[in-house]
C-alpha cells in the first residue's frame, strides 16, 4: 500500500512539473487557453463595453477573419483592466483607448510589455449635454451658469431633491462629481452603471420628451435617434484637469488610440500589420455602431455591410 | 439550489420561550444603559463616528502596486502562483480541444448516452435536444469553452471539497474551525471575490477559474463531512471488529455509506460553478457568459437571452441528471451494466468519427434560430406599451418613481437617521431573538466591522435596497407559495417557470428591468426580487406540504374552514421552513441587489464595479468586505435554527 501512494504520488508530482514545464512559470506571458484551437492562428481582441468599440473591433474582426484567414476571439473588458491583460498578452489589441496617462507610463514607458499602435482617426469628446428639444425651448441652458435654473426640471426620485446629471459606466472617465462641486452646482451625479443602462434610460425620456441631463460623449450613434446639444463648460486649457479634486473646466479633445501587445507587435505577421493601419472616420464608426446598437444587426453582420460598401478604405491596411 | 435541511427541532414550550426572550431582552437594554451614555459622549451619535474608522486605503493601494511590479519577477509569482495559473490554463484547453475535436455531433452524443446509462432514456433524449438547442442558437462555440471551463473548475472544486470534508468529517477540532468558514464563504455574494483573483491572476480564465472553485467548494465540502459524520454506527463498529485498519475503514465502509451526500454535493456545485461562470465574464471569462455580458453592452435582450438559455439547458440537464444518478444509488446494478457502458463508449466513438469524416465537425452556421429578433420586439412593445401613460395603474416608471420616494427613500433616511450604535442593539436584539449569544455577537462583530472600514453610509444604502427587495419577495413568495401548496396544478405549472427563474443568469434581467424601470435604485431591486423569488416559492410550498396530515385532519374534522386551517395549523407547524425561506431570500436578494450597482443601485455595488473597471483595489476591496460583513449579519439575523444540530450541515 504504502508503496504504490509513493508511486503515485511520484507520478502525480513528475506529471504536473512535466505538464507546467519545469521552475520557472511567468503567467505575465500566458494566452488564453481558448486561443490557437486547433491550428488556428488566432487573434485576441478586447471589447470595451461603448458600441463605438463593438464597432472598431467586428470590422476588425471581420477583415482578420475573411481576408487573412485568422481566427479572432473578443473578450468584454473594462478599460483599466484591459490594459493589465494587454501586457500579459491575455489581449492582443485594444482598439480604442481615451486616454490613460498612469498606464502609459507604467506599460509603454517602464515595463516594455504595451506598445501604441498609432491613431484610429477618431476624435473624442466627452461633455454635459442636454436634449435639442429642451435646448430649443430653453436656449441659455447651453451654458452651465444657467444650469440651476433648470435644475428643477431636471430632477427625478434618484437625485434627492437636487437636479440629476447622469453619468454612465464608473469605468469611463470622468470629473462630473468634483466638477459639480466645484462650479458650485445644485446637481446630483447618479451613475447609471453601464453605458447599455445609460442609454436605455436616455430613450426612454427622449420618447416621453423629458428634460435631463446627461454625461455624454462623441462619437456616439445615438446622436441620430436622439440629437443632443452639448451644454458649455468653462473652457478646457492644457492642465487644467491636472488634479482631480480641483478640476473646474471642460474635457478636451482626444484623438482616439490603439494599443498593441510588445510580443504582438514584433510577431503577430499580417494581423499586427493590419491592426496597426486601422485608420477610419467618426462618420464610419458610427455608421457601424448605428447598425449594430440600433438596427439589431450581429456585430459581424454589420462590419460585413460597411465592409462591402467601403471596400477603398480598408483595402489600403491590407497592403 | 436551496436545499431544505429544515426539520430542525421546534423551540422550546412557548411559556420558557417568552421568559427566556424577556430574559434576553433585558440583558440587553443593561448592556445597553452602561454601554451607550459612554459611547454617546465619547462619539457624538448619529453616523458611525469618524474616530472609531480606519482607512485601508492606503496600504491597499501600496498591495496592488506591488503585485503589478512583481508579478514578472517575484519568486512567489514565478514559481507558485505562475504554476496554478498554467495548469489550469493547460487543463481548460486540454478539455476544450476534446470537445472540438469530438465535433457537435460526438459531443451531443456522449453527452445523451452519459444521460441514458446514469438516468434513463428520458433524460437522454432531454439531453440531446437541449446540446442541439445550444447548436440551434448558434452558441456551440461558446458552450463548448463554457463546458470546458466548467469541467475543470467543477472538478478541482470536487477535489478540494472532499478534501476539506474529509479533513473536516475525521477530525472534530478541524470539523469546529473549518465550520464557519465554510459558513461564511456560503454566505457571501459571488461578485466580492472578483477582484482579488483578478489583481493577482489578471483577468481570464485562470482568474475565473479560481474564483468559481472559491464559490463552489464550499458545499461539496459541507456535504462530505455530512456524510462522513452520518455514516451508520453499527455497520462501522461491525467493520471495525473485523480488525480493519483506519484507512480500510474509510476507504470501504465510511465513504461508500457517504455517497448520496457526495452526489448530493456533486449536483450543487456545479449548479453554483455554473452560477459563477456568468458572473466571471465581468473578469474575462469567456463562454456563454461574455456573451450575456456584451449583449447587455449593446442593449440587446434578444442576444443576451440566447446566450442565456444555453446555460439554462445545461443547468437544467445536469441537475436532472445527477439528481436521477443519487437517486438510482440505492438500487442493484443492472446485470449487464458494463456491456452497456461499453456500447455507450463505442456509439460515441463512431459518431464523432462519423461526424468527422463528413466534414461536420463545426456547427453548421445555416442551422441557426434567430431568436433575438422577435424577443426584442417583444421587450420594445413592452416598454412602449408599459413604461407611462397607462390609464388607471400608471406606467411601470410611475411605480418605480413611487416606490424610491415612498419605499425606499423612508427606509435609507430612517436607517442613516438611527445613532450607529442603535443600529448595533437592534441587530444584536434580532440575532439573539432568532439564534444564540455567537450568532448574535457574529452579527454585531460584522455590522461594526462595517463601521470601521469607513463605508457606513453606502452599506446602509444597499441594506435599505436589500430591506425593501426582501419585503416584496416574501409577500410575494408566501403568497404563490401557499397558491402552489393548495393545488397540485399550480405547482405543476409554476415548475418549469421557477426552473427558469432560478438558472437563467443574472445579467439577463438587467436590461429589461432598466427600460421597465428606469435608471435607479427600483430596477436593482426588481431584479433581485425576480432572482430571490424561486428559492421562496419552493421552500414555502415544501414546508407547507410536509406539513403532518394528522393535524391537518383533525382540525378538518373540528370544523375548521380552509382560511383556519392555514392560518392556525399549516403556518404555525411550517415555522422553520418560512424561515429557512426568509433567510435564504435575504441571501439571494444581497447577491442581485449588488450586481444592481450596473444599472444605477449605486452603493456597495456601484463601489464594487467602480473597483472592477479602475483596477482600484481600495475602493472594490472595502466594498467587497463591507458586502460580505452585510452579508453575515444578514444571514446570521435570519438564521432559522435554534443551535445548530451537532452533526448536520
Amino acid at each position: 500500500m504504502r508503496i504504490r501512494t509513493t508511486t503515485a504520488v511520484v507520478a502525480g508530482v513528475s506529471s504536473l512539473a512535466l505538464l507546467t514545464g519545469c521552475g520557472a512559470a511567468d503567467m505575465t506571458k500566458q494566452a488564453s487557453p481558448f486561443a490557437n484551437a486547433q491550428g488556428a492562428k488566432t487573434v485576441t481582441l478586447s471589447v470595451q463595453s461603448w458600441v463605438g468599440a463593438q464597432a472598431n473591433v467586428a470590422v476588425a474582426q471581420y477583415l482578420l477573419e475573411h481576408e487573412l484567414g485568422y481566427r479572432v476571439d473578443t473578450v468584454q473588458v473594462d478599460e483599466i483592466p484591459a490594459w493589465d491583460a494587454l501586457s500579459q498578452g491575455r489581449v492582443d489589441a485594444i482598439m480604442e483607448d481615451w486616454g490613460h496617462p498612469d498606464q502609459e507610463e507604467r506599460y509603454i514607458k517602464d515595463k516594455r510589455t504595451i506598445v501604441p499602435g498609432g491613431d484610429l482617426g477618431v476624435t473624442g469628446h466627452i461633455g454635459w449635454y442636454v436634449p435639442t428639444y429642451f435646448a430649443k425651448k430653453h436656449p441659455d441652458v447651453t451654458d452651465w451658469k444657467n444650469l440651476d435654473k433648470y435644475a428643477d426640471q431636471m430632477r427625478t426620485a434618484e437625485s434627492g431633491g437636487k437636479g440629476q446629471l447622469m453619468d454612465g459606466s464608473p469605468s469611463y472617465v470622468t470629473n462630473d462629481k468634483a466638477l459639480v462641486k466645484n462650479l458650485d452646482l445644485d446637481y446630483q451625479v447618479v451613475f447609471a452603471g453601464s453605458e447599455a443602462a445609460q442609454i436605455t434610460q436616455i430613450k426612454q425620456f427622449a420618447k416621453a420628451e423629458k428634460s435631463f441631463l446627461t454625461y455624454w460623449y462623441e462619437p456616439q450613434w445615438l446622436f441620430k435617434k436622439v440629437p443632443m446639444t452639448e451644454v458649455k463648460l468653462p473652457a478646457y486649457k492644457e492642465g487644467c484637469d491636472a488634479d482631480p479634486e480641483k478640476v473646474a473646466c471642460a474635457y478636451p479633445h482626444t484623438p482616439l488610440q490603439k494599443y498593441l501587445n510588445a510580443d504582438f507587435a514584433r510577431s503577430g505577421g499580417e494581423a499586427a500589420a493590419l491592426l496597426k493601419k486601422f485608420k477610419w472616420t467618426t462618420e464610419d464608426q458610427n455608421e457601424v455602431s448605428l447598425m449594430i446598437a440600433e438596427q439589431k444587426l450581429s456585430p459581424e453582420a454589420a462590419a460585413k455591410k460597411w465592409a462591402d460598401s467601403h471596400e477603398s478604405t480598408w483595402k489600403s491596411w491590407l497592403s | 439550489m436551496a436545499t431544505v435541511t429544515a426539520d430542525a427541532p421546534r423551540t422550546a414550550l412557548p411559556g420558557f420561550l417568552k421568559q427566556s426572550v424577556v430574559r434576553k431582552l433585558l440583558l440587553l437594554a443593561l448592556a445597553a444603559a452602561v454601554l451607550v451614555p459612554l459611547a454617546d459622549a465619547r462619539w457624538a451619535s448619529g453616523s458611525w463616528p469618524g474616530a472609531l474608522t480606519v482607512d485601508v486605503s492606503e496600504p491597499l493601494t501600496r498591495v496592488s502596486d506591488w503585485i503589478i511590479d512583481n508579478r514578472d519577477s517575484h519568486p512567489l509569482f514565478i514559481y507558485f502562483l505562475g504554476h496554478i495559473s498554467n495548469a489550469v490554463v493547460i487543463c481548460v484547453r486540454a478539455v476544450y480541444l476534446v470537445l472540438l475535436a469530438a465535433g457537435w455531433a460526438g459531443v451531443t452524443a456522449a453527452a445523451s448516452l452519459v444521460a441514458w446509462r446514469v438516468a434513463g432514456p428520458r433524460l437522454a433524449a432531454g439531453t440531446g435536444v437541449a446540446f442541439l438547442a445550444c447548436g440551434f442558437l448558434g452558441m456551440w462555440v461558446p458552450t463548448m469553452q463554457t463546458l470546458a471551463l466548467m469541467v475543470v473548475a467543477v472538478l478541482t472544486s470536487v477535489a478540494v471539497g472532499v478534501l476539506l470534508g474529509l479533513a473536516a468529517g475525521l477530525s472534530d477540532r478541524l470539523d469546529r474551525m473549518l465550520r464557519p468558514v465554510l459558513d461564511t464563504m456560503q454566505v457571501l455574494p459571488a461578485f466580492a471575490y472578483l477582484l482579488p483573483v483578478v489583481l493577482v491572476f489578471g483577468i481570464g480564465v485562470p482568474a475565473a477559474v479560481l474564483a468559481t472553485v472559491v464559490y463552489a467548494a464550499p458545499p461539496m465540502a459541507r456535504l462530505t463531512a455530512l456524510g462522513l459524520r452520518g455514516a451508520d454506527k453499527e455497520v462501522l463498529e461491525a467493520v471495525e471488529s473485523l480488525g480493519t485498519t483506519a484507512r480500510q475503514r474509510l476507504l470501504t465502509a465510511r465513504i461508500p455509506l457517504a455517497r448520496k451526500e457526495l452526489l448530493l454535493g456533486l449536483n450543487q456545485t456545479i449548479m453554483m460553478a455554473l452560477s459563477m461562470a456568468v458572473i466571471a465574464s465581468v473578469i474575462g471569462a469567456g463562454g456563454l457568459g461574455d456573451r450575456v455580458y456584451q449583449a447587455l453592452a449593446s442593449v440587446d435582450v434578444g442576444a443576451a437571452l440566447a446566450a442565456g438559455i444555453p446555460i439554462v439547458l445545461l443547468a437544467v440537464v445536469l441537475d436532472r441528471v445527477t439528481g436521477a444518478a443519487g437517486e438510482q444509488l440505492g438500487e442493484e446494478p443492472h446485470p449487464n451494466g458494463r456491456r452497456l457502458w461499453l456500447y455507450a463508449l463505442v456509439g460515441t466513438a463512431a459518431v464523432a468519427v462519423a461526424g468527422r469524416l463528413a466534414g461536420r465537425l463545426d456547427w453548421p452556421d445555416a442551422w441557426a434560430l434567430n431568436i433575438a429578433e422577435p424577443v426584442n420586439r417583444a421587450v420594445d412593445w413592452m416598454t412602449d406599451h408599459l413604461y407611462s401613460g397607462v390609464p388607471v395603474v400608471g406606467g411601470t416608471a410611475d411605480w418605480a418613481a413611487h416606490f424610491t420616494t415612498w419605499v425606499l427613500d423612508p427606509v435609507r433616511d430612517g436607517l442613516l437617521w438611527l445613532p450607529w450604535w442603535s443600529v448595533l442593539l437592534i441587530v444584536a436584539a434580532l440575532a439573539w431573538l432568532i439564534g444564540t449569544w455567537r450568532t448574535a455577537l457574529t452579527a454585531v462583530l460584522a455590522m461594526a466591522a462595517i463601521g470601521v472600514l469607513g463605508v457606513w453610509k453606502p452599506s446602509l444604502d444597499t441594506l435599505s435596497q436589500v430591506l425593501a427587495a426582501v419585503a416584496v419577495t416574501l409577500v410575494l413568495g408566501f403568497a404563490t407559495g401557499i397558491a402552489a401548496a393548495r393545488s397540485d396544478r399550480v405547482e405543476r405549472l409554476l415548475r418549469p417557470v421557477l426552473d427558469v427563474f432560478q438558472t437563467m443568469p443574472q445579467f439577463v434581467y438587467l436590461i429589461p428591468v432598466v427600460a421597465l424601470f428606469g435608471v435607479g435604485r427600483a430596477p436593482a431591486v426588481a431584479a433581485a426580487v425576480v432572482y430571490a423569488l424561486p428559492a421562496v416559492v419552493r421552500i414555502t410550498t415544501q414546508g407547507l406540504r410536509q406539513v403532518d396530515p394528522a393535524a391537518l385532519e383533525s382540525s378538518r374534522s373540528l370544523g375548521a374552514t380552509p382560511a383556519q386551517q392555514l392560518r392556525q395549523v399549516q403556518l404555525p407547524l411550517a415555522r422553520p421552513a418560512l424561515l429557512l425561506a426568509v433567510n435564504q431570500g435575504v441571501v439571494l436578494v444581497l447577491a442581485v441587489v449588488i450586481i444592481g450597482g450596473l444599472v444605477g443601485g449605486g452603493a456597495l455595488g456601484y463601489e464594487v464595479v467602480a473597483g472592477l473597471a479602475r483596477g482600484d483595489l481600495a475602493t472594490g476591496l472595502v466594498a467587497g468586505a463591507a458586502i460580505v460583513c452585510l452579508g453575515l449579519m444578514l444571514d446570521r439575523v435570519t438564521q432559522p435554527t435554534v443551535r445548530r444540530a451537532k452533526k448536520g450541515a
